[in-house]
């Protein structure tokens, strides 16, 4: 069975960059739009191997995201990239501190997501 | 690349879409400046017109609401109030943006005149506008083989941040040869342990051709949560004396010089001592072992490579060597059985010391016969060339997996069915230039000779790009041969099995290259001989591909040995999949069906009992032996399973050569008989 990847951003065209490259490499893609969708999808039938998430997004930002799903014993050690730009280094030490894994710098190429990719994920 | 496309449209509308949300935002920021929601949202379009531009290649849009981005920062963070000025650079930017995103480029100057206001407005955000050069930092150090030192001391909530350090050796392992030492000193006893948390360090020799900075890449994203120490201690060419252990712990800054020569006085072994004097843990003693270890081996290795030696035996004597190891198995079987009936324990000891080494003997004798199947190939080659030649036809011969081994017996068996069916996709196969073209194919052929490993088999497979396998003159002849009835309903797949008949051809004329069929009796039977299996696939107009699966060995393979009444049989362990019992319960439920549900999934079984006609008693708990038979699993059911065994295959002999569901026979430790089971025949 293929791994199951969830992408969350609100900008429609990373979550369709990020699904298209994954898709790609065989992964199956769930989309959210933002913290609180994901947190709804993260609750669905399929288990998911992987979160990439966005730090800036209405409603729940990705800070808020990872601390929420950290607390949730199911996904306590699952690997969350997050994307930040270089300009954040304080929101990625914030990122780091509520258990994000890893980091991708936007903007990044689609062989830079994939090795991040497959680098956290066994 | 049209998906491309499709996204860098969907960027454009969400651009747009943006663009409308920062105009709204911004009129709403002017009437309530107050608002910190809008001005984060203001702020969050900016981000996302900006990032996402960059990676569709709108660098100009990313540039410039970088510099919006930077101001509306400062805004954000209460650092920069909002004023009427701002307002409007803000709705003349985003005009701007639009107007990029529309390519209109002759605006350029109106870009640097906003730019220049949203830096007069903020005087120190002149910024190192570095996001925007991705610099990959060429690394153009020369490859060396390397070997490193990496100590990896990772906090206790390592597991907390989704890190699994097993990503990070499988990484590591990627990389180079790769020796890996935890450390459990600050492991907490049982009682105080919290599974959650990192008790472990590790110690990581490597050896590899990359350099430092890719492994330290690997532990990017722990390397703020870690002690992490990266050094150098073998470099090639490097060729001076081994380091000691003391040297090493030095090294390593784990002691100092005159602690070491205190302790070599006592002239002991240096590491007992060192533990005993618990100066040093057991594990960082046994890490530095491990560093020594390969440090040497790869100094060792580099010198051998320097003066590689072979000698050249007889193919017989390797055959007698064997035999001889195939008894001595048998022999040590005996001796095992011995010494368990008697209990002695220092018999005991001795006859497993004996069958480790004899295991070991085995496979060392194995892999003295096995050689490259590529052997073989270069002979191919030369056939396709010559032979594509003399029949006016363009045939390229691509060749994969030489580096396979095989037994030497099998290659040598091998050769001649290869030949033969290569022949037959030069003759049959391919069409001549002009008929390809007609059928809009490139007018050179491809016969593709693949070897790979599939589990204890080789996998050989003949594939070409000809016509394919002709069904209807396959059937029309069969009946003409008498085969089939003429009006057999067959399926196309049996239709082409029909090949391996003796005598079949059907080609129109015979040609002097082959005649399709004629042979392929012989092939099939060379391939049974030597217990292996050939499927043939075909397309009409495609191709045709003749997949021969093999066993790596002939003379030895691991078996499992069970029991049914007082008689014992070897299922070859390739294919056993896992045992399971079968109570009488479990067998009354399938109502005589003689189907198991596994897990949910429904598997079949066979009654060994019943196949083979035993009589005796059979015992209140059965065991199944669930197997892989071409892809499906299918149970037997055994009286009792005893267990692994080494398996020496001896041929039945002549008289029992119809026998279809065995494949040999073996001796067991007590020396009684054992049958070894052809699990594809049987199901």
């Amino acid at each position: 069975m293929s791994k199951v990847i969830m992408t969350v951003d609100d900008s429609i065209s990373v979550r369709q960059m990020v699904g298209f490259t994954l898709r790609r490499e065989g992964y199956d893609v769930v989309e959210a739009v933002d913290g609180m969708d994901a947190l709804k999808k993260l609750n669905g039938e399929n288990p998911v191997q992987l979160i990439i998430t966005d730090l800036n997004m209405p409603n729940m930002d990705g800070i808020e995201l990872i601390k929420n799903v950290r607390v949730n014993p199911k996904y306590k050690f699952i690997p969350i990239i997050m994307l930040t730009t270089e300009s954040q280094e304080d929101r990625k030490q914030a990122g780091r501190a509520a258990g994000a894994t890893g980091w991708i710098v936007k903007p990044f190429k689609t062989e830079q997501l994939i090795g991040v990719v497959r680098k956290v994920l066994k | 690349m049209n998906d491309l496309k499709e996204v860098e449209k969907i960027y454009r509308q969400e651009a747009e879409e943006r663009l409308t949300e920062i105009e709204e935002t911004v009129l709403e920021i002017e009437e309530n400046p107050e608002d910190q929601e809008a001005i984060n949202r203001l702020f969050r379009a900016v981000h996302t017109i900006k990032g996402s531009g960059a990676m569709f290649g709108f660098n100009e849009i990313a540039e410039f609401s970088h510099h919006l981005e930077t101001t509306l920062d400062k805004v954000r963070n209460g650092e920069l109030s909002v004023t009427k000025d701002l307002i409007d650079l803000i709705l003349k930017s985003r005009d701007y943006i639009n107007a990029l995103l529309k390519g209109d480029r002759q605006e350029v100057e109106e870009g640097h005149r906003i730019i220049a206001a949203l830096e007069r407005l903020v005087p120190e955000a002149k910024d190192e506008v570095r996001w925007s050069a991705q610099s990959d930092s060429d690394r153009c150090e020369d490859a060396k083989e390397t070997t490193y030192r990496i100590r990896f001391r990772p906090d206790h909530t390592l597991f907390l941040n989704g890190t699994d350090p097993i990503a990070l050796f499988d990484e590591l392992r990627t990389l180079g040869e790769c020796y890996i030492t935890p450390l459990i000193k600050d492991v907490p006893l049982l009682n105080d342990i919290d599974p959650e948390h990192c008790f472990l360090s590790w110690d990581i020799i490597l050896t590899s051709m990359t350099a430092i900075n890719t492994i330290k890449d690997v532990f990017i994203f722990v390397e703020d949560s870690c002690e992490l120490e990266i050094d150098v201690i073998d470099r090639e060419g490097d060729l001076e004396e081994n380091k000691r252990i003391g040297e090493i712990l030095v090294d390593r800054k784990e002691l100092s010089g005159e602690e070491i020569n205190k302790e070599l006085k006592k002239q002991k072994k240096l590491g007992e001592l060192l533990v005993e004097s618990e100066i040093v843990d057991k594990e960082t003693i046994g890490a530095v072992l491990t560093e020594q270890k390969q440090v040497k081996a790869v100094r060792d290795k580099r010198l051998q490579e320097s003066n590689t030696s072979t000698i050249r035996v007889a193919a017989d004597k390797l055959d007698t060597l064997v035999d001889l190891v195939g008894e001595l198995v048998t022999t040590q079987a005996r001796l095992s059985q011995f010494s368990l009936n008697h209990g002695n324990q220092g018999l005991s000891s001795i006859a497993e010391e004996m069958e480790r080494l004899i295991a070991e003997l085995r496979d060392n004798t194995m892999s003295m016969r096995m050689m490259p199947i590529g052997t073989t190939f270069g002979n191919f080659k030369r056939l396709v060339r010559d032979l594509s030649a003399e029949l006016g036809k363009e045939i390229e011969l691509v060749t994969e997996g030489a580096e396979t081994e095989l037994d030497k017996t099998v290659i040598e068996r091998m050769a001649d069915p290869l030949m033969h069916l290569i022949r037959n996709s030069i003759d049959h196969g391919i069409e001549s230039p002009e008929k390809r073209l007609e059928a809009g194919k490139a007018c050179k052929g491809t016969i593709l000779l693949k070897a790979q490993y599939k589990g204890a088999y080789v996998v050989i497979t003949i594939e070409d790009d000809g016509g394919g396998l002709k069904v209807e003159a396959i059937k029309a002849k069969a009946v003409q041969k008498g085969l089939i009835s003429k009006d057999a309903d067959i399926s196309d797949k049996e239709a082409f099995n029909l090949i391996f008949a003796p005598g079949f051809s059907t080609a129109e004329t015979v040609s002097s290259v082959s005649g399709r069929g004629v042979g392929m009796d012989v092939v099939k039977k060379t391939i049974d001989s030597l217990r292996g299996a050939i499927e043939v696939k075909s397309a009409r107009g495609r191709g045709t591909t003749m997949m021969l699966k093999l066993p790596l060995t002939l003379a030895i393979i691991s078996g499992l040995l069970v029991r049914v009444g007082t008689g014992h049989f070897v299922i070859p362990l390739a294919s056993v999949e896992e045992c399971v019992e079968l109570t009488g319960e479990i067998a009354e439920r399938s109502h005589g069906s003689n189907i198991l549900n596994l897990r949910g999934e429904i598997v079949p079984y066979i009654r060994l009992r019943d196949r083979f006609g035993i009589t005796e008693d059979k015992p209140d708990l059965e065991h199944i032996v669930i197997t892989d038979v071409h892809g499906r699993r299918i149970g037997f059911v055994v009286d009792n399973v005893v267990g692994g065994n080494q398996t020496v295959i001896k041929s039945l002999g002549p008289a029992f050569k119809h026998m279809k569901n065995l494949s040999g026979a073996t001796i067991l430790g007590d020396g009684t008989v054992a049958l070894i089971l052809d699990v594809n025949a049987l199901a």
